[in-house]
Protein backbone atom coordinates (compact mmCIF):
# COMPACT_ATOMS: atom_id res chain seq x y z
CA UNK A 1 0.00 0.00 0.00
CA UNK A 2 1.28 3.44 -0.89
CA UNK A 3 2.17 5.40 2.23
CA UNK A 4 1.70 9.04 3.14
CA UNK A 5 5.02 10.85 3.05
CA UNK A 6 6.50 12.96 5.82
CA UNK A 7 8.94 15.38 4.27
CA UNK A 8 11.48 17.13 6.45
CA UNK A 9 12.22 20.69 5.37
CA UNK A 10 15.45 22.52 6.12
CA UNK A 11 15.55 26.27 5.62
CA UNK A 12 19.09 27.15 4.74
CA UNK A 13 20.91 30.45 4.63
CA UNK A 14 24.57 30.79 3.73
CA UNK A 15 25.16 27.09 4.19
CA UNK A 16 23.56 26.83 7.65
CA UNK A 17 20.12 25.70 8.77
CA UNK A 18 18.46 28.80 10.15
CA UNK A 19 15.26 27.41 11.56
CA UNK A 20 12.83 24.58 11.31
CA UNK A 21 14.16 21.92 13.62
CA UNK A 22 15.42 22.32 17.11
CA UNK A 23 15.82 18.77 18.27
CA UNK A 24 19.26 18.08 16.86
CA UNK A 25 22.49 17.81 18.78
CA UNK A 26 23.53 21.34 19.57
CA UNK A 27 27.00 20.68 18.27
CA UNK A 28 25.79 20.21 14.74
CA UNK A 29 22.59 22.17 15.03
CA UNK A 30 23.19 24.25 11.97
CA UNK A 31 24.70 21.85 9.49
CA UNK A 32 22.30 20.87 6.68
CA UNK A 33 24.14 17.65 5.77
CA UNK A 34 24.08 16.42 9.37
CA UNK A 35 20.45 17.30 9.85
CA UNK A 36 19.33 15.78 6.57
CA UNK A 37 21.13 12.54 7.37
CA UNK A 38 19.55 12.45 10.81
CA UNK A 39 16.05 13.03 9.46
CA UNK A 40 16.54 10.27 6.89
CA UNK A 41 17.83 7.90 9.56
CA UNK A 42 14.85 8.67 11.76
CA UNK A 43 12.34 7.94 9.07
CA UNK A 44 11.74 11.10 7.03
CA UNK A 45 10.60 9.96 3.59
CA UNK A 46 12.19 12.83 1.78
CA UNK A 47 14.28 15.92 2.45
CA UNK A 48 13.60 19.41 1.13
CA UNK A 49 16.29 22.03 1.37
CA UNK A 50 15.06 25.57 0.84
CA UNK A 51 17.61 28.28 0.24
CA UNK A 52 15.82 31.19 1.87
CA UNK A 53 18.32 33.82 0.83
CA UNK A 54 18.50 32.64 -2.74
CA UNK A 55 20.79 35.44 -3.75
CA UNK A 56 22.95 35.34 -6.80
CA UNK A 57 26.10 35.57 -4.67
CA UNK A 58 24.92 32.67 -2.57
CA UNK A 59 24.72 30.18 -5.47
CA UNK A 60 28.19 28.71 -5.01
CA UNK A 61 27.56 28.22 -1.28
CA UNK A 62 24.21 26.61 -2.01
CA UNK A 63 25.68 24.22 -4.56
CA UNK A 64 28.37 23.26 -2.08
CA UNK A 65 25.69 22.67 0.58
CA UNK A 66 23.63 20.55 -1.83
CA UNK A 67 26.69 18.52 -2.76
CA UNK A 68 27.61 17.87 0.88
CA UNK A 69 24.02 17.07 1.85
CA UNK A 70 23.43 14.73 -1.09
CA UNK A 71 26.64 12.78 -0.63
CA UNK A 72 25.35 10.35 1.99
CA UNK A 73 21.61 10.84 1.51
CA UNK A 74 19.74 7.93 -0.04
CA UNK A 75 16.16 9.20 0.08
CA UNK A 76 14.62 11.65 -2.40
CA UNK A 77 16.19 15.09 -2.06
CA UNK A 78 14.53 18.26 -3.31
CA UNK A 79 16.16 21.70 -3.47
CA UNK A 80 14.35 25.01 -3.84
CA UNK A 81 15.01 28.70 -3.66
CA UNK A 82 16.46 30.90 -6.33
CA UNK A 83 16.10 28.50 -9.24
CA UNK A 84 15.33 30.85 -12.10
CA UNK A 85 16.37 28.93 -15.18
CA UNK A 86 16.83 25.41 -16.51
CA UNK A 87 20.56 26.11 -16.19
CA UNK A 88 20.20 26.82 -12.45
CA UNK A 89 18.23 23.58 -12.12
CA UNK A 90 20.89 21.62 -14.02
CA UNK A 91 23.56 22.79 -11.56
CA UNK A 92 21.46 21.73 -8.59
CA UNK A 93 20.82 18.29 -10.15
CA UNK A 94 24.47 17.92 -10.94
CA UNK A 95 25.23 18.66 -7.27
CA UNK A 96 23.02 15.73 -6.28
CA UNK A 97 19.41 16.91 -5.96
CA UNK A 98 16.69 14.59 -7.32
CA UNK A 99 14.06 17.31 -7.62
CA UNK A 100 13.96 21.08 -7.75
CA UNK A 101 11.18 23.24 -6.46
CA UNK A 102 10.29 26.39 -8.37
CA UNK A 103 7.92 29.10 -7.25
CA UNK A 104 8.16 32.76 -8.26
CA UNK A 105 10.35 32.08 -11.29
CA UNK A 106 7.71 29.69 -12.63
CA UNK A 107 5.02 32.32 -12.12
CA UNK A 108 7.13 34.90 -13.93
CA UNK A 109 7.85 32.46 -16.75
CA UNK A 110 5.68 29.32 -16.72
CA UNK A 111 7.77 27.86 -19.58
CA UNK A 112 10.43 27.18 -16.94
CA UNK A 113 8.33 24.19 -15.80
CA UNK A 114 8.25 22.78 -19.34
CA UNK A 115 11.98 23.37 -19.78
CA UNK A 116 13.08 21.58 -16.60
CA UNK A 117 10.58 18.77 -17.14
CA UNK A 118 11.79 18.18 -20.69
CA UNK A 119 15.41 17.85 -19.63
CA UNK A 120 15.07 16.04 -16.32
CA UNK A 121 11.60 14.47 -16.33
CA UNK A 122 8.39 15.52 -14.62
CA UNK A 123 9.35 13.62 -11.45
CA UNK A 124 12.13 16.16 -10.96
CA UNK A 125 9.92 19.28 -11.01
CA UNK A 126 8.03 20.40 -7.92
CA UNK A 127 5.98 23.56 -8.31
CA UNK A 128 5.66 25.35 -4.98
CA UNK A 129 2.53 27.47 -4.59
CA UNK A 130 1.89 29.95 -1.78
CA UNK A 131 -1.85 30.58 -1.56
CA UNK A 132 -4.22 32.65 0.54
CA UNK A 133 -8.00 32.28 0.56
CA UNK A 134 -9.84 35.10 -1.19
CA UNK A 135 -12.99 36.02 0.73
CA UNK A 136 -14.08 38.24 -2.17
CA UNK A 137 -14.05 35.41 -4.70
CA UNK A 138 -17.08 33.33 -5.64
CA UNK A 139 -15.17 30.30 -4.35
CA UNK A 140 -12.72 31.57 -1.69
CA UNK A 141 -10.90 28.24 -1.60
CA UNK A 142 -10.56 27.14 -5.24
CA UNK A 143 -9.97 30.76 -6.20
CA UNK A 144 -7.44 31.37 -3.43
CA UNK A 145 -4.87 33.98 -4.42
CA UNK A 146 -1.42 32.83 -5.45
CA UNK A 147 1.24 34.98 -3.80
CA UNK A 148 4.97 35.52 -4.11
CA UNK A 149 7.63 37.22 -2.01
CA UNK A 150 6.70 35.41 1.16
CA UNK A 151 3.03 36.22 0.75
CA UNK A 152 3.51 39.94 0.28
CA UNK A 153 2.72 40.19 -3.41
CA UNK A 154 -0.36 39.09 -5.36
CA UNK A 155 0.19 37.48 -8.75
CA UNK A 156 -3.36 37.58 -10.05
CA UNK A 157 -3.27 33.79 -10.32
CA UNK A 158 -5.86 31.53 -8.67
CA UNK A 159 -4.65 28.41 -6.93
CA UNK A 160 -6.61 25.68 -8.73
CA UNK A 161 -6.05 27.07 -12.22
CA UNK A 162 -2.33 27.59 -11.54
CA UNK A 163 -1.92 24.07 -10.13
CA UNK A 164 -3.65 22.65 -13.21
CA UNK A 165 -1.46 24.70 -15.53
CA UNK A 166 1.66 23.55 -13.67
CA UNK A 167 0.57 19.92 -14.10
CA UNK A 168 -0.20 20.43 -17.79
CA UNK A 169 3.24 21.95 -18.28
CA UNK A 170 4.94 18.95 -16.76
CA UNK A 171 5.20 19.48 -13.02
CA UNK A 172 5.55 16.22 -11.12
CA UNK A 173 4.29 17.45 -7.73
CA UNK A 174 2.69 20.48 -6.12
CA UNK A 175 4.02 21.85 -2.82
CA UNK A 176 1.10 23.86 -1.50
CA UNK A 177 1.60 26.31 1.36
CA UNK A 178 -1.39 27.98 2.95
CA UNK A 179 -0.37 31.52 3.81
CA UNK A 180 -3.42 31.79 6.08
CA UNK A 181 -2.21 28.88 8.20
CA UNK A 182 1.55 29.22 7.90
CA UNK A 183 3.09 29.76 11.31
CA UNK A 184 -0.28 29.64 13.08
CA UNK A 185 -0.07 26.05 14.34
CA UNK A 186 -3.84 25.77 14.07
CA UNK A 187 -3.72 23.02 11.46
CA UNK A 188 -3.24 22.74 7.71
CA UNK A 189 -5.84 24.35 5.47
CA UNK A 190 -7.53 21.05 4.62
CA UNK A 191 -10.19 22.59 2.34
CA UNK A 192 -7.52 24.33 0.27
CA UNK A 193 -5.36 21.21 0.11
CA UNK A 194 -8.31 19.00 -0.88
CA UNK A 195 -9.42 21.47 -3.56
CA UNK A 196 -5.99 21.38 -5.20
CA UNK A 197 -5.47 17.64 -4.67
CA UNK A 198 -8.80 16.86 -6.34
CA UNK A 199 -8.05 19.19 -9.24
CA UNK A 200 -4.78 17.52 -10.29
CA UNK A 201 -3.53 13.97 -10.76
CA UNK A 202 -0.02 14.66 -9.46
CA UNK A 203 0.79 14.41 -5.74
CA UNK A 204 0.12 17.39 -3.50
CA UNK A 205 2.40 18.12 -0.56
CA UNK A 206 0.63 20.11 2.16
CA UNK A 207 2.52 22.79 4.05
CA UNK A 208 1.75 25.43 6.64
CA UNK A 209 -0.08 25.32 9.91
CA UNK A 210 0.86 22.05 11.55
CA UNK A 211 0.72 22.24 15.31
CA UNK A 212 -0.13 18.72 16.43
CA UNK A 213 0.01 15.16 15.16
CA UNK A 214 -3.78 15.35 14.69
CA UNK A 215 -3.26 18.09 12.12
CA UNK A 216 -1.27 15.64 10.01
CA UNK A 217 -3.98 12.98 10.41
CA UNK A 218 -6.50 15.56 9.27
CA UNK A 219 -4.61 16.75 6.17
CA UNK A 220 -3.99 13.17 5.00
CA UNK A 221 -7.68 12.38 5.47
CA UNK A 222 -9.93 15.35 4.88
CA UNK A 223 -7.21 17.31 3.10
CA UNK A 224 -6.46 14.45 0.64
CA UNK A 225 -2.75 15.32 0.81
CA UNK A 226 -0.26 12.79 -0.51
CA UNK A 227 2.54 14.13 1.62
CA UNK A 228 3.05 16.76 4.28
CA UNK A 229 5.95 19.05 4.91
CA UNK A 230 7.16 19.00 8.48
CA UNK A 231 9.22 22.13 8.81
CA UNK A 232 9.08 22.21 12.55
CA UNK A 233 7.14 19.19 13.75
CA UNK A 234 9.74 18.82 16.39
CA UNK A 235 8.38 21.82 18.19
CA UNK A 236 5.14 19.97 18.70
CA UNK A 237 6.04 17.43 21.30
CA UNK A 238 7.38 14.75 19.00
CA UNK A 239 11.09 14.25 19.00
CA UNK A 240 11.64 12.82 15.52
CA UNK A 241 10.09 11.81 12.24
CA UNK A 242 9.93 8.33 13.69
CA UNK A 243 7.74 9.29 16.65
CA UNK A 244 5.50 11.41 14.42
CA UNK A 245 5.04 8.40 12.14
CA UNK A 246 4.44 6.04 15.02
CA UNK A 247 1.65 8.29 16.23
CA UNK A 248 0.25 8.56 12.70
CA UNK A 249 0.29 4.78 12.35
CA UNK A 250 -1.62 4.47 15.63
CA UNK A 251 -4.17 6.90 14.20
CA UNK A 252 -4.62 4.65 11.17
CA UNK A 253 -2.54 6.59 8.63
CA UNK A 254 -0.47 4.39 6.32
CA UNK A 255 3.17 5.41 6.81
CA UNK A 256 6.57 3.83 6.26
CA UNK A 257 8.01 2.79 9.59
CA UNK A 258 11.70 2.06 9.10
CA UNK A 259 13.19 -0.56 11.36
CA UNK B 1 33.74 -4.10 -8.32
CA UNK B 2 33.42 -2.38 -11.65
CA UNK B 3 30.06 -1.28 -13.04
CA UNK B 4 29.29 0.26 -16.39
CA UNK B 5 26.45 2.76 -16.13
CA UNK B 6 24.67 3.69 -19.32
CA UNK B 7 23.80 7.33 -19.88
CA UNK B 8 21.13 7.74 -22.53
CA UNK B 9 20.43 11.36 -21.68
CA UNK B 10 17.17 10.73 -19.86
CA UNK B 11 17.41 12.44 -16.53
CA UNK B 12 20.44 12.60 -14.32
CA UNK B 13 22.70 9.81 -13.16
CA UNK B 14 24.13 11.53 -10.10
CA UNK B 15 22.07 9.60 -7.53
CA UNK B 16 22.75 6.18 -9.04
CA UNK B 17 26.48 6.87 -9.30
CA UNK B 18 26.59 8.16 -5.75
CA UNK B 19 24.90 5.02 -4.41
CA UNK B 20 27.24 2.75 -6.38
CA UNK B 21 30.28 4.66 -5.12
CA UNK B 22 28.94 4.45 -1.58
CA UNK B 23 28.85 0.66 -1.95
CA UNK B 24 32.47 0.64 -3.05
CA UNK B 25 31.87 0.09 -6.74
CA UNK B 26 33.93 1.75 -9.40
CA UNK B 27 31.41 3.14 -11.86
CA UNK B 28 32.20 4.02 -15.43
CA UNK B 29 29.67 6.00 -17.46
CA UNK B 30 29.18 5.44 -21.17
CA UNK B 31 26.87 7.46 -23.39
CA UNK B 32 27.27 5.76 -26.71
CA UNK B 33 30.81 4.46 -26.74
CA UNK B 34 30.44 0.70 -27.14
CA UNK B 35 33.89 -0.35 -25.96
CA UNK B 36 33.03 -0.20 -22.23
CA UNK B 37 30.00 -2.46 -22.84
CA UNK B 38 32.13 -5.01 -24.64
CA UNK B 39 34.32 -5.46 -21.59
CA UNK B 40 31.74 -4.63 -18.92
CA UNK B 41 31.70 -6.70 -15.73
CA UNK B 42 28.27 -5.44 -14.70
CA UNK B 43 25.85 -3.07 -16.40
CA UNK B 44 23.33 -0.69 -14.87
CA UNK B 45 20.75 1.05 -17.03
CA UNK B 46 19.10 3.80 -15.00
CA UNK B 47 16.29 5.79 -16.43
CA UNK B 48 13.62 8.27 -15.66
CA UNK B 49 11.26 9.97 -18.01
CA UNK B 50 9.74 8.77 -21.22
CA UNK B 51 10.08 5.30 -22.77
CA UNK B 52 10.74 6.96 -26.13
CA UNK B 53 14.12 8.12 -24.79
CA UNK B 54 15.35 4.52 -25.09
CA UNK B 55 15.40 5.12 -28.86
CA UNK B 56 18.88 6.53 -28.22
CA UNK B 57 20.05 3.05 -27.19
CA UNK B 58 19.10 1.72 -30.62
CA UNK B 59 20.54 4.71 -32.47
CA UNK B 60 23.94 4.40 -30.79
CA UNK B 61 24.23 0.63 -31.13
CA UNK B 62 24.03 0.20 -27.37
CA UNK B 63 21.01 -2.10 -27.69
CA UNK B 64 22.99 -4.64 -29.69
CA UNK B 65 26.02 -4.33 -27.42
CA UNK B 66 23.86 -4.83 -24.31
CA UNK B 67 22.10 -7.83 -25.86
CA UNK B 68 25.50 -9.41 -26.51
CA UNK B 69 26.74 -8.64 -23.00
CA UNK B 70 23.64 -10.21 -21.50
CA UNK B 71 24.12 -13.35 -23.58
CA UNK B 72 27.74 -13.52 -22.33
CA UNK B 73 26.26 -13.68 -18.83
CA UNK B 74 27.12 -10.13 -17.71
CA UNK B 75 24.83 -9.16 -14.80
CA UNK B 76 22.43 -6.43 -15.90
CA UNK B 77 20.21 -4.19 -13.78
CA UNK B 78 17.58 -1.91 -15.28
CA UNK B 79 16.09 0.77 -13.02
CA UNK B 80 12.64 2.34 -13.59
CA UNK B 81 12.37 2.93 -17.37
CA UNK B 82 15.54 0.81 -17.54
CA UNK B 83 13.50 -2.12 -16.20
CA UNK B 84 10.59 -1.44 -18.55
CA UNK B 85 13.03 -1.48 -21.47
CA UNK B 86 13.73 -5.17 -20.74
CA UNK B 87 10.19 -5.97 -21.92
CA UNK B 88 8.92 -6.07 -25.49
CA UNK B 89 7.79 -2.46 -25.30
CA UNK B 90 5.54 0.03 -23.56
CA UNK B 91 2.27 1.65 -24.48
CA UNK B 92 3.99 4.93 -23.58
CA UNK B 93 5.83 4.77 -26.92
CA UNK B 94 4.25 1.96 -28.98
CA UNK B 95 6.56 2.57 -31.95
CA UNK B 96 9.68 2.02 -29.82
CA UNK B 97 10.59 -1.63 -29.13
CA UNK B 98 12.23 -2.68 -25.90
CA UNK B 99 14.97 -5.28 -25.58
CA UNK B 100 12.41 -8.08 -25.43
CA UNK B 101 14.11 -10.20 -22.74
CA UNK B 102 10.65 -10.51 -21.27
CA UNK B 103 7.90 -11.07 -23.82
CA UNK B 104 5.24 -8.91 -22.17
CA UNK B 105 4.69 -5.18 -22.59
CA UNK B 106 4.42 -2.35 -20.09
CA UNK B 107 1.18 -0.42 -19.79
CA UNK B 108 -0.14 2.65 -18.03
CA UNK B 109 -1.93 2.23 -14.72
CA UNK B 110 -5.66 1.79 -15.29
CA UNK B 111 -7.99 4.74 -14.81
CA UNK B 112 -9.21 4.86 -11.25
CA UNK B 113 -9.78 7.26 -8.41
CA UNK B 114 -6.09 6.94 -7.50
CA UNK B 115 -3.51 9.37 -8.81
CA UNK B 116 -1.18 8.56 -11.65
CA UNK B 117 1.83 8.84 -11.42
CA UNK B 118 2.41 6.48 -8.52
CA UNK B 119 4.78 8.53 -6.38
CA UNK B 120 6.06 7.59 -2.95
CA UNK B 121 7.09 4.71 -0.73
CA UNK B 122 5.27 1.44 -1.29
CA UNK B 123 5.93 -2.10 -0.11
CA UNK B 124 7.45 -5.14 -1.79
CA UNK B 125 5.86 -8.57 -1.76
CA UNK B 126 8.98 -10.59 -2.43
CA UNK B 127 8.77 -13.90 -4.26
CA UNK B 128 10.93 -16.82 -3.17
CA UNK B 129 14.37 -17.46 -4.66
CA UNK B 130 15.16 -13.92 -5.77
CA UNK B 131 18.91 -13.27 -5.65
CA UNK B 132 18.44 -9.55 -6.15
CA UNK B 133 16.11 -9.23 -3.17
CA UNK B 134 17.87 -11.72 -0.91
CA UNK B 135 17.76 -10.59 2.72
CA UNK B 136 15.21 -7.85 2.07
CA UNK B 137 12.44 -7.97 4.66
CA UNK B 138 8.98 -8.89 3.34
CA UNK B 139 6.89 -5.74 3.08
CA UNK B 140 9.96 -3.49 2.92
CA UNK B 141 9.21 -0.01 1.57
CA UNK B 142 10.97 1.43 -1.47
CA UNK B 143 10.53 4.67 -3.43
CA UNK B 144 8.57 4.74 -6.70
CA UNK B 145 7.80 7.41 -9.26
CA UNK B 146 6.20 6.14 -12.48
CA UNK B 147 3.00 5.98 -14.56
CA UNK B 148 3.71 2.81 -16.53
CA UNK B 149 4.36 -0.66 -15.12
CA UNK B 150 5.18 -4.23 -16.02
CA UNK B 151 2.73 -7.12 -15.56
CA UNK B 152 3.15 -9.83 -12.95
CA UNK B 153 4.53 -13.01 -14.58
CA UNK B 154 6.64 -16.04 -13.69
CA UNK B 155 9.78 -13.86 -13.88
CA UNK B 156 8.46 -11.35 -11.36
CA UNK B 157 10.72 -11.09 -8.30
CA UNK B 158 8.51 -8.72 -6.31
CA UNK B 159 4.94 -7.53 -6.56
CA UNK B 160 3.66 -4.13 -5.43
CA UNK B 161 0.04 -3.06 -5.20
CA UNK B 162 -1.13 0.28 -6.53
CA UNK B 163 -4.44 0.40 -8.40
CA UNK B 164 -3.52 -3.14 -9.48
CA UNK B 165 -0.69 -5.57 -8.70
CA UNK B 166 2.38 -4.93 -10.85
CA UNK B 167 5.95 -6.25 -11.10
CA UNK B 168 8.14 -4.03 -8.92
CA UNK B 169 11.14 -6.28 -9.63
CA UNK B 170 11.92 -8.81 -12.32
CA UNK B 171 14.72 -11.36 -12.47
CA UNK B 172 15.76 -14.13 -14.79
CA UNK B 173 19.32 -15.33 -14.38
CA UNK B 174 21.67 -12.41 -14.97
CA UNK B 175 18.90 -10.06 -16.15
CA UNK B 176 17.33 -8.00 -13.38
CA UNK B 177 15.13 -4.95 -13.18
CA UNK B 178 13.50 -2.80 -10.51
CA UNK B 179 10.64 -0.39 -11.07
CA UNK B 180 11.50 1.54 -7.91
CA UNK B 181 14.61 3.62 -7.26
CA UNK B 182 17.01 1.61 -5.08
CA UNK B 183 19.35 4.61 -5.00
CA UNK B 184 16.57 6.59 -3.27
CA UNK B 185 15.16 3.85 -1.07
CA UNK B 186 17.33 4.16 2.01
CA UNK B 187 19.05 1.13 3.50
CA UNK B 188 16.70 -1.32 1.78
CA UNK B 189 17.60 0.11 -1.60
CA UNK B 190 21.32 0.05 -0.90
CA UNK B 191 21.05 -3.61 0.13
CA UNK B 192 19.37 -4.42 -3.18
CA UNK B 193 22.09 -2.62 -5.16
CA UNK B 194 24.67 -4.44 -3.08
CA UNK B 195 23.04 -7.78 -3.94
CA UNK B 196 23.36 -6.84 -7.61
CA UNK B 197 27.03 -5.90 -7.18
CA UNK B 198 27.69 -9.27 -5.52
CA UNK B 199 25.57 -11.31 -7.93
CA UNK B 200 27.52 -14.32 -9.18
CA UNK B 201 24.78 -16.45 -10.65
CA UNK B 202 22.43 -19.03 -9.31
CA UNK B 203 24.39 -22.15 -10.27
Amino acid sequence: MITKRIIACLDVQAGRVVKGVQFVDLIDAGDPATQAARHAREGADEIVLLDITATHEGRATLLDTVRRTARELFVPFCVGGGIRSAGDAAQVFEAGADKVSVNSAALADPMLIDAIGRSFGAQAVVVAIDARRDPEAADPVRDAQVLVQGGRKLTGRRVVEWAREAEARGAGEILLTSMDSDGMRTGFDCELTAAVSEAVSIPVIASGGAGTVEHFVDVFGRGKADAALAASIFHFGVSSARSLKEELARAGVSVRLPC
Amino acid sequence: MRVTVIDYKAGNLTSVLKALHHLGAEAEVTDGNLAPIEKAERIVLPGVGHFAATQRLDATGLTTAIREAISRGVPFLGICVGMQWLYAGSSEAPEQPGLGCFAESCTRFSESKEKVPHVGWNSLEIRPNSCLLAGVEPGEYVYFTHSYKAPVTADTAAVTHYIEPFASAVERGNVMGVQFHPEKSGTAGLNILSNFLKWEGTE
